[in-house]
């Protein structure tokens, strides 16, 4: 399951999907909304995705993973809309037989969501509000 | 011929609106459609550098010959997790 979804996210959600007879270990990212950036306190953050294709590069990130680590279950939620503190923004499953894998797979797998997935937060706090954006462009051949 | 533009983040910000259709010549690439947005707002020139373009939600480089009917979306760096 690769989905952008508008409804809390629970730290399980994922959980039971991934869970297989052939799996001795399952590891679980989640991405919590945290109460500053840098020095500025923050209220609430908002996302925003480029829905359809959000999923489809998520899906891809899925599937270069189980390439690379010969494993068989992943699977991503991220959140969009407005998010409060100690909320989780994004949810990575990753289960395989032995647990070096799904660690290092799951490792992957955010830090690809965070460089090339189209979603991205407005901070809401002290200063106003801005949209982040990431230290680079998303994809390097533009 | 008409394309789809979708605006995000920033980008919306600056254009004033998330979507629009638009009118583009024939032989038009992501490039030409890029500088020409960037004549109309000039606050877009900000993210020249590290603006990405995806047409029908796949990445596409400047040289991409645009087709009637395209989607083509601003994408400013990523910020989600």
């Amino acid at each position: 399951m690769f989905k952008i979804v508008d409804a809390p996210i629970a730290s399980d959600a994922l959980y039971e999907e991934v869970l297989k007879d052939y799996n001795g270990a399952v590891v679980t990212f989640c991405g919590v909304v945290r109460d500053h950036s840098g020095e500025t306190t923050t209220d609430f953050l908002v996302y925003d995705a480029y829905k359809k294709m959000a999923e489809k590069k998520m899906s891809e990130i899925g599937d270069q993973a189980k390439e690379k680590w010969n494993i068989e279950d992943v699977a991503i939620l991220h959140r969009i809309g407005r998010l409060e503190i100690g909320e989780i923004s994004v949810l990575i499953a990753v289960a395989s037989p032995h647990r070096a894998e799904a660690f290092d797979a799951c490792r992957f797998i955010i830090d690809k969501l965070k460089e090339t997935v189209p979603i991205w937060k407005k901070e809401v706090g002290q200063n106003g509000e801005a949209w982040v954006e990431g230290p680079q462009a998303a994809f390097a051949g533009g | 011929m008409k394309v789809r533009v979708l605006f995000f983040a920033s980008s919306s910000e600056i254009v004033g609106c998330k979507e629009a259709e638009t009118e583009i010549a024939e032989g038009a690439t992501v490039g030409s459609f890029k500088r020409d947005l960037m004549l109309q707002y000039p606050d877009l020139l900000r993210l020249k550098n590290v603006l990405s373009i995806a047409v029908n939600t796949e990445f596409a480089d400047d040289l991409r010959v645009l087709k009637a009917g395209d989607e083509i979306a601003f994408i400013p760096p990523v910020s989600g997790g």
